[in-house]
Formats: C-alpha cells, sequence, structure tokens
C-alpha cells in the first residue's frame, strides 16, 4: 500500500509502491477511484486515474489490488449500457441519481439474477480451451455460449442443466493439477487479445443497408474501416445506421468522448426499433459504452479496450461481432494529454509517439477468426471508428495514423454535407480493399454488381472532370453527350448515393434493391442515348416521366421492389420502341 | 462563492510566481482544487485554487488579476473547500461578478445550497432524449436549424455582425407551444464590451425578461482569469434553477472565444505543449464540461437549453474555437459576412448552419407533418440556385438554361423572402413553412423530388405555379 504523492489532473503519482507492477489497478483515496500504472520509478508509481482527480489529498492511501484492467464477460451484457470501466450505467442511476459520483461502484454483471442454463457436452466429455459447454438463452436475439475460458482444458464432470446465477458454477473441469469450476461468467484484461485457433481473411459483405457502403465501397465482415470527417458531416448518424441496420449477431457501440444526447438517443430508440432480419427488438443484440465527453478522459481509452475484448468473446461464441467506435480522435486526444502530463516527447502535433502503435493494436484485434475449441466454428468481429479531425483537415496525425492501417475508408465531405447530400462518403476519395473480397457473395445476391458498379464509379468520375469545364464555360455550351452524362450522374448521386437515414422507406435498402436501382438507371441512360440518337435533346429528355420514376424509387420498400423495378425496365423497353418506331 | 467556513491550516514560503500562478510548499493534507486564500504583501486576500498538489509543492491558481510582484511576499491558508456557489431562487433578476459576488448592490442572497461550480457528469443513461420544439419566431432557425429544450446550439459569428441583436431577438420571441412560464435565463457575459452587456441587459429591461434573469457579468476589463469561472458560475446557477427548481433555463454566453483566449492564456502559464495555433490540447474536453451541462432528465421537470455565441477569429470557421465548438455543440447557426453586406437580416448562412436535434423536435405535432420534406427540398433547390449562382458570376446568367435560371431566381427570392426577416418580426412556424411552399410554386412541380406526393397535393400552392 502506498500513498499519495503528487496529482495533477488525471495523473497520480504515489510513494511508498514497491512490489507494484506496470498496468496494475490501484485504487485510490477514501473513495477507492480506479486507477491504472502506467509506469514506475524507484518506489513511485506513475498511475492515470480514470475517475475524477478532485478533492484527492497528498497523503491518502494507494491499494494495488494485484489485478490488471479486466472486464467481466457472461450473461447479461447484452442490452446494457457500461462507462468506460464496465460499471453499469443504469445502475449508476438507481445507486446516485442522474449525476455520475465519484468512487461509486456498479458491476457489470447483475449477481443475483438467475439464467437458465442448458448443457451441450456431457460429463466425461474431454475438452479444450474455447470449447462450448452450453447455453444460455440470453435476449430474443442472443444464444450466450458457455466455454471453457482459454488456457484450460480436461474433462467436464458435474455439469447439469438448470437455474444458475453467474457466480455460480455450472460444471467443472478436471485436469492434472486440479479442478476448475466453471461458471456462467469469466473474467478477461482488455488489453490482451483473446485467442483463437487461426486467424482467416475477412470473407462476405457486411450489410449495412447504405447502397454507397454496400454497393460501392463494401466492408468486409472481419474488416477494419475508419469513417473520418469534419464535424456535422454524418459520422455519428451513419455509425448510428450501422448500429441499426448492419447484418450481424450483435454490434457493440462506443460512445469515446462523444455527447451525452447521442448516447440516450440510441439507447432509446434502440427499445422501439426492430431488428429488420429477426423481427427482434435492436437492444436485444447491442452493446453500449458510453464514456462521454465530459466523463473522465483517461476512461476513454479503456472503453475502447473494453469494447473490443467484449466483441472478441462473442466472436469465440461464434459470431459475427460489428464494433463501432466514435470517436477515435477523442481516445488520441486523451493519450496527448496524458503524454503530456508525463512530460513524454511530444510527436506531431503534441501527441505522442506511439500513437499509430496504440491505434493498431486496437484495430488489429478486428478479423474473422476459426475460434478455439468444439464445435468448430468461426466468428468474426468488424471494426468502424470514427476520425473527426480538426478543422476536417485530414492531414493531420490521427486521421493519417488510422489510414495506415484500415482497409476501407469512407471520407466524409464537408461540402457535401453543406448541400445537404447525406450520408456525405465522397464517392472519389473513398476506397475499399475489400471488392474482391465480397465478388463471390455479390455473385449470389445480384451477378450485376461489378459491372454496374464500376459503370457508375466511371460516370461519377467523368462528371468530375466535366464539371470543371463546366465552370468555365456553363453548362450550356457542352456537347449534348456531356449534358447526358452529367444528368445521369446527377441521377446516380442524387437518386442512388443519397440516402436519408430517417426516410421511413429508405433508410434501410437492401443489396438486391440496390443493384436493381442502380440498374434502373443504367438502363435510362441506354434509353436516353438513342432518345439523343434520335434528335432529342437533353433538355426534352430531363422532363421524361422515366426520370420522375427513378426519383421515387426510394419511396418504393425493399419487398415490392423487384416488381416494381421489371415493370420500369419493361415501360422503358417500350418507349425505347416507341421511340425508335418514331424515327424509322 | 462561498468564504464561510474557517481557516484550517496555513503555509508560507512562496517559492516562485508566475503570472498568476503560485508555486508554494506543501500544505499537508490539502485537496485537489481546494480554494486558498492568498495574502499579498500588502495585506490584501485574494482567492485562489490548488491545481496541482504535490507532497513537496502546489501549485496555486490566483484570481481576480494579480501580478507577480503582488505575490512576492505573500501568505497562503487553506480551507477545506472546494469552489462552491451559493444558489437560490432569489438570484433571479441579481447581478453577479465572475466570482459569483453580487455586484448589483442588491440585498444579499440567502444561500439554500452550495453547488461545486463544476457540477458532475450528467449520467447519459439518465438522460431524456431532446424533443420539445422551441418556436423562436425566426425562419431560418424554425424552417431549416430548429432549436429544441435542452439542446447546445451556438452562434458562430464574426466581429460587426449582428449576433447580439439575433440573441436577443431569441430570448424575446422564444417560446415553447403550450406552455407557460417555467421559465428562466441565466445570461453570462465573458468578456465583452461594457456596452454590449448593457445592450443586452437593456433589452431585458424592456421586455421584463430581467426579473427572470440571472446574470454574471465579467466584462472586457475584468480579470482575465475570472472568464474561466464565469460559464461555470453561470451552468451552476442554471442547475439549481432546471433541477432543483423545475425550470425551463435558457443558457446564452456571450463571447465564448473570450473564453478560449483565457484558457490559451493560463494553459501557456503553465507551460503546457499547446496542440493547434497554441490552445490546449484538452480544450475540448474543457469545453465539454461546459456545453454538455445542458440537457434533459428523464423523470425530472425543468431543462437547461444552452445558447452560446462566439467570434470566429478572422470569420475562419476551421479556426479551434468554433471547430472544436462543433464537435460538441449540437449544431450551429453560423452567420455570413456576405449576406450581411446585401443587406439581409438575419444573415444566416443555410448551409453552414446545422440544428442535430432538430429532426426530434420537428413533424405531426410539433410542428407540421410537411416540416422535414420542406426543410430537405428548400436545402436542395436554395443549394441548386447558388451553385448556379457562382457560374453565372464567370458566365454570365443569361448563358444558362431555362430550367438553371429558374433556380437561379429561387436562390434570390429565397434570400430575400425566407432568410429576411425585421428584427421584430415573429413568424410563426406554420408562416415559414407557407413561405416556402410559395417558393417551391416557382420550382417545375416535378423537380420537389424530396416532398412526398400528399404533400404537394396539400400545400402547393398550384395557381401560380403552372406558369413558371
Ligand atoms: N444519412 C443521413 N441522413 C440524413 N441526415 C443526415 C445523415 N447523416 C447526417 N445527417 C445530418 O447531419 C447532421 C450531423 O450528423 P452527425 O452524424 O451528427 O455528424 P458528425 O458526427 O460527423 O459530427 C445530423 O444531425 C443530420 O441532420
Ligand atoms: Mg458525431
Amino acid at each position: 500500500m502506498g500513498k499519495i504523492w503528487r496529482v495533477s489532473g488525471p495523473l497520480v503519482i504515489a510513494d511508498e509502491m514497491k512490489g507494484s507492477q506496470v498496468y496494475e489497478v490501484v485504487e485510490i483515496g477514501k473513495e477507492g477511484l480506479v486507477g491504472e500504472i502506467t509506469g514506475l520509478d524507484g518506489d513511485k508509481a506513475i498511475i492515470q486515474a480514470h475517475e475524477e482527480t478532485l478533492g484527492l489529498r497528498v497523503g491518502d492511501e494507494v491499494k494495488g489490488t494485484g489485478k490488471i484492467l479486466s472486464v467481466e464477460l457472461g450473461p447479461g451484457i447484452v442490452g446494457s449500457i457500461y462507462d468506460g470501466l464496465q460499471k453499469s450505467l443504469l445502475t449508476l442511476v438507481e445507486e446516485s441519481g442522474p449525476f455520475i459520483k465519484r468512487g461509486v461502484k456498479a458491476l457489470a454483471l447483475d449477481r443475483n439474477k438467475k439464467w437458465h442454463f442448458t448443457p451441450t457436452v456431457r460429463d466425461g466429455d474431454i475438452l479444450g480451451p474455447g470449447s462450448i459447454i452450453g447455453t444460455v438463452t440470453e435476449t430474443n436475439i442472443i444464444e450466450h455460449k458457455i466455454m471453457v475460458p482459454p488456457g484450460l482444458k480436461g474433462t467436464i464432470r458435474k455439469i447439469k442443466g438448470g437455474d444458475y446465477t453467474v457466480d455460480e458454477p455450472v460444471a467443472s473441469l478436471e485436469h492434472e493439477s486440479g479442478v476448475f469450476e466453471i461458471k456462467l461468467k469469466q473474467e478477461w484484461p482488455v488489453r490482451k487479445p483473446r485467442p483463437y485457433r487461426q486467424r482467416l481473411a475477412p470473407a462476405g459483405l457486411l450489410t449495412t443497408g447504405m447502397r454507397v457502403m454496400d454497393y460501392m465501397f463494401p466492408l468486409a465482415l472481419g474488416g477494419k474501416a475508419a469513417i473520418p470527417g469534419g464535424f456535422g458531416t454524418g459520422k455519428t448518424v451513419a455509425l448510428q445506421q450501422l448500429a441499426k441496420w448492419a447484418q450481424t449477431h450483435l454490434n457493440i457501440y462506443v460512445g469515446c468522448g462523444e455527447r451525452g444526447n447521442e448516447m440516450s438517443d440510441v439507447l432509446y430508440s434502440f427499445r422501439q426499433l426492430k431488428d429488420p432480419k429477426t423481427g427482434e427488438l435492436l437492444q436485444d443484440k447491442e452493446i453500449f459504452i458510453a464514456n462521454t465527453s465530459n466523463m473522465p478522459v483517461v476512461a476513454r481509452e479503456a472503453s475502447i479496450f473494453v469494447g473490443i475484448t467484449v466483441a472478441e468473446y462473442f466472436r469465440d461464441m461464434g459470431y459475427d461481432v460489428l464494433l463501432i467506435a466514435d470517436s477515435t480522435s477523442r481516445w488520441a486526444e486523451a493519450m496527448r494529454e496524458m503524454g503530456g502530463r508525463l512530460e513524454e516527447m511530444p510527436g506531431e502535433e503534441g501527441f505522442p509517439a506511439y500513437l499509430g502503435s496504440h491505434l493498431s493494436s486496437f484495430y488489429e484485434r478486428s478479423g474473422m477468426v476459426e475460434c478455439l475449441g468444439r464445435p468448430e466454428r468461426n466468428g468474426s468481429v468488424t471494426v468502424i471508428g470514427s476520425v473527426s479531425p480538426p478543422g476536417a483537415d485530414f492531414s493531420e496525425p490521427v486521421t493519417q495514423n488510422t489510414l495506415r492501417i484500415v482497409d476501407a475508408l469512407y471520407s466524409l465531405d464537408v461540402s457535401l454535407a453543406n448541400k445537404r447530400h447525406f450520408p456525405t462518403i465522397n464517392w472519389l476519395t473513398s476506397y475499399s480493399l475489400y471488392i474482391d473480397v465480397v465478388r463471390n457473395w455479390w455473385n449470389d445476391v445480384y451477378p450485376e454488381w461489378a459491372d454496374t458498379r464500376s459503370a457508375a464509379l466511371k460516370i461519377l468520375q467523368q462528371e468530375a472532370e466535366l464539371e470543371e469545364i463546366v465552370r468555365l464555360v456553363g453548362p450550356e455550351a457542352l456537347p449534348e453527350g456531356d449534358k447526358l452524362l452529367l444528368l445521369i450522374a446527377r441521377m446516380l448521386r442524387e437518386d442512388f448515393l443519397q440516402q436519408s437515414a430517417y426516410h421511413e422507406i429508405d433508410a434501410y435498402c437492401t443489396p438486391l434493391k440496390a443493384g436493381l436501382m442502380i440498374t434502373a438507371i443504367m438502363k435510362f441512360y441506354d434509353l436516353a442515348q438513342e432518345m439523343l440518337n434520335s434528335g432529342m435533346r437533353v433538355e426534352e429528355i430531363r422532363s421524361s416521366p422515366m426520370v420522375y420514376r427513378i426519383t421515387r424509387m426510394k419511396d418504393i420498400p425493399n419487398e415490392l421492389f423487384e416488381q416494381k423495378a421489371k415493370e420500369l425496365w419493361q415501360e422503358m423497353e417500350q418507349e425505347l420502341v416507341a421511340d425508335k418506331g418514331g424515327t424509322l | 462563492m462561498s468564504l464561510s467556513s474557517l481557516y484550517i491550516k496555513e503555509g508560507r514560503a512562496i517559492n516562485k510566481a508566475k503570472g498568476s500562478l503560485l508555486v508554494a510548499e506543501s500544505i499537508p493534507g490539502i485537496e485537489l482544487s481546494e480554494i486558498i486564500d492568498v495574502q499579498l504583501g500588502n495585506g490584501e486576500v485574494k482567492r485562489g485554487q490548488a491545481i496541482d498538489i504535490g507532497k513537496e509543492a502546489i501549485i496555486i491558481q490566483v484570481f481576480g488579476g494579480v501580478s507577480e510582484v503582488d505575490l512576492i511576499d505573500c501568505k497562503i491558508r487553506c480551507k477545506g473547500e472546494t469552489l462552491k456557489l451559493p444558489v437560490s431562487i432569489d438570484m433571479m433578476g441579481r447581478f453577479f461578478n465572475g466570482m459569483g459576488e453580487s455586484i448589483d448592490g442588491g440585498p444579499p442572497i440567502i444561500p439554500y445550497d452550495y453547488l461545486e461550480i463544476n457540477g458532475e457528469p450528467m449520467n447519459p443513461a439518465a438522460r431524456q432524449p431532446p424533443s420539445e420544439f422551441i418556436e423562436t419566431g425566426i425562419s431560418a432557425i424554425d424552417g431549416l436549424n430548429a432549436l429544441v429544450r435542452g439542446q447546445k446550439l451556438p452562434i458562430f459569428s464574426g466581429a460587426g455582425l449582428p449576433h447580439n441583436k439575433i440573441a436577443a431577438q431569441i430570448i424575446r420571441q422564444a417560446t415553447v407551444k403550450g406552455e407557460e412560464e417555467r421559465f428562466a435565463l441565466v445570461f453570462a457575459a465573458v468578456g465583452i464590451s461594457y456596452d454590449e452587456a448593457s445592450f443586452f441587459m437593456k433589452d431585458l429591461e424592456n421586455t421584463g425578461a430581467l426579473e427572470r434573469t440571472v446574470a454574471f457579468i465579467n466584462t472586457a476589463s475584468d480579470p482575465v482569469i475570472e472568464r474561466i469561472s464565469t460559464p461555470r458560475l453561470a451552468l451552476t446557477a442554471a442547475d439549481y434553477l432546471a433541477w432543483e427548481q423545475g425550470m425551463d433555463v435558457l443558457v446564452i454566453l456571450t463571447d465564448m472565444t473570450n473564453y478560449c483566449e483565457a484558457l490559451r492564456e493560463l494553459s501557456s502559464m503553465r507551460e503546457e505543449i499547446p496542440s493547434r495555433r497554441g490552445y490546449p490540447g484538452y480544450m475540448y474536453t474543457d469545453l465539454a464540461t461546459i456545453y454538455e451541462r445542458a440537457g434533459r432528465i428523464m423523470g425530472k421537470e425543468g431543462s437547461i437549453t444552452i445558447l452560446p455565441i462566439l467570434t470566429m477569429p478572422n470569420d475562419d470557421i476551421t479556426h479551434p474555437i468554433p471547430d472544436l465548438t462543433g464537435y460538441i455543440t449540437e449544431g450551429q447557426i453560423v452567420l455570413s459576412r456576405n449576406l450581411e453586406r446585401k443587406g439581409i437580416y438575419l444573415p444566416i448562412d443555410v448551409f453552414l448552419s446545422l440544428s442535430r436535434m432538430m429532426k426530434e423536435g420537428i413533424g405531426p405535432g410539433k410542428t407540421r407533418e410537411d416540416h422535414n420534406n420542406v426543410f430537405m427540398q428548400s436545402y436542395a433547390a436554395y443549394s441548386e440556385g447558388c451553385n448556379l449562382r457562382e457560374i453565372s458570376t464567370i458566365i454570365g446568367a443569361e448563358s444558362l438554361g431555362e430550367r438553371d435560371k429558374v433556380y437561379l431566381s429561387f436562390a434570390d427570392e429565397f434570400e430575400k423572402r425566407f432568410v429576411s426577416q425585421g428584427e421584430f418580426e415573429k413568424r410563426r412556424v406554420e408562416e415559414t413553412l407557407d413561405i416556402a411552399w410559395d417558393l417551391f410554386s416557382m420550382l417545375p412541380e416535378k423537380e420537389l423530388r424530396l416532398i412526398s406526393e400528399k404533400f404537394i397535393d396539400k400545400y402547393l400552392p398550384r395557381g401560380k405555379s403552372s406558369s413558371s
């Protein structure tokens, strides 16, 4: 046990701390604030406090716990909202009211609640680490698989179905050196990746219901992506859309150093919204971690690592998990603040030199894996983090370091936001390295994907070039063929890429509908070219009823769309025939 | 702030003074952020706060405009207390300085409670998502950037732009449908000129709002260091009125640019490693601890709505002050020098402005069913018109096609009839929406692609539309 020697903001230095370890969790002062040792210097320990330090005194006790920062894993996690230290925020409301008081404890998992455990193995079975021994129906969506904790193997004994609290043993595991009791709850240190048998390449599309992502810049299950953008460009709305509609088994939403109202918004809307796949309430497949901008700065880092560790745990059950972090820049700023207080050598813009390696220690925990143990299964963690570059300037260190790590970039554009073109994902500067990974997936769903996608991107590219000319000579001076291209590009932007998160029907678009929509525009392009050849002017083509029909495609529900699209195509063909007839 | 308790510990032996910072020999048992009384060589006593405590030394931030010379030979005493504001309902109608001391010569306030001026973070799980539409009577705000109770929505202005007039107009006109008078105003002047501060006070007096106002005044000539505490005092008063008295509190903080400058000054005094343009790396977090005090709480009456005003240095929205603010607040109302030059009041730049809470506050039962569609269509058409305006400055309007010309004049009319409004003109939200529909009738009907067909049938004034 040591004593406080100095306090400066979230930095606490304690002396008489011989025998402590780096990363050991300590309890500070009479309130037992949670801190973490980040360095040792003689008998002094340098501690970052995860809770507000106002009111600490020199000489107050600092107690080592012998533990490193860990999470509790077990039934009861899904649907919860935690702070960065995995304290249940709902419990905190009950214990201390609407404002967060220092030092109040709230366990992550309810100790009294009984869960019904159904074994899937028998006494005498010999199992290795990660093997599933039974299940608990945690929510209407999530079957919580109870696994042999990593590092253990042996013979199953005394396994029995029934109702258990998270602390009661449901089976024991007999091994050479003794007996280990398996409970519904396990613990895992947050900074240590959970083990798996084998890492696999990301595979398959992570369907988001957002056309510009699914169709243009697809994200693969097990992938890693970043979404940088200035304030107001739509980072949070895009991430909330993912949390709502991504076709994964489970989503984890980490609000890191951002607004409180945004957390309460997701929290409460997810109690009413339904998952399009299962028809169950979204909160049944969601875990929230909230360390808002006014909560202790140091716990921002913890919130990110708590999130990724929980994600890995559900991955190990064989699930596809999406981890959303909004915003990684706030975590980076917390690193900068602590680095500054420790008087470390600053790197670019004052960020510590280890910024890049810390960021990658987070993103690199994404991936598709073959899980440990039996039965054989794969699981994935897909990670997407927002970045908040100062002045929307992407050359700043956090954006640049993140770009070196991720394989998909959704670059949000202030000028699109000003025009209210949402999502503001810029089609010229965004990219995905998962095109080949999702090719097979798309071949099954909509084989025309690859061709229509590249054709559309080409038109948008040409538009950008023509825009330059328009700025000099005006739109009327262009040849008709170019005018038509501009019209089609505009349709692609407005009638395909634009997608309001608040549109009753359009908020979620199935991949099939996306394909049919873009094909409708491309078919219209063919038709329009014929019209042009037959002497019509673009001015006239623009007022074709087909154009109007295309602008209204978003209003057609997903399930009716295939039928409607076919009707539309037929009409276009008829018009084409009629048109040709006219010129003959 | 309270001065009531006994002096409990004492220390001397000042080692070093720098600006308003004082390094002193440690006092056993001192708490981080504890209040310190600093007795200067001439006997005068100043208030300070322990901002860094150690076994060997402590660092004290001294308030109230001191110089290094004053600090030589001073004595310190600590009192076992942190900064607190005595609060009471009787604060309404009263004026305080940046230390929370009454400056209007009125009777002393009998405190009901003493509250920590930093507040405590609101638990996100206890927040009630804000959703009550505040009608400001201003079309560019109500129609396109609607404000709701519990929101934090700043005005980003520039030197010489009419932000004060606009703020005063909002204060005069703001109402919430179907509700009366659990309303209070908390006004914090942060480093603004005396004239500006008295402009507000006069306006409040004229409208009779003064008696529902608590004002904290730190003018340009008052100590810079107190700019740090002024907004916090204001929000502490707001906390009390909202969460203890169940009132709907509107907090005006002006000018937060002065606050940020004070923060920078302090940071450089502490010799901290600066981030962008000399501002401290923690400025985001620091501002967030102020602005996040806005909100509503589940199962509780009352609300805190914050309307900060800041001037963008050089009209540059990417400057760290507006930039970090925009990352924290729930949108921003941006004023435009261009529109101001064209003689448009209120010169609100619709494209750069945003209200992130708007969608919760509008729609059937709140404003009108077509509101969201009107909002989206207005943006699309106005933005198209402005884009063409830019092109036409190079090639001339006459070389535009017929359709494009229509959009060009739409943009002009939109600025003249929708954005532009009298300083004392209050428009109901329905009027605002109807103006927009009137303007839509200039456009080809088939191009109203963001409006659902049923609303077009219901609201588009068809008589005039056919010709254009
Ligand atoms: N997909 C979208 N559809 C409609 N509106 C959007 C969309 N994305 C963003 N917006 C608008 O932009 C605003 C800012 O978006 P937000 O995600 O909060 O930005 P950021 O997190 O980048 O600061 C939202 O409040 C909303 O009005
Ligand atoms: Mg955001």
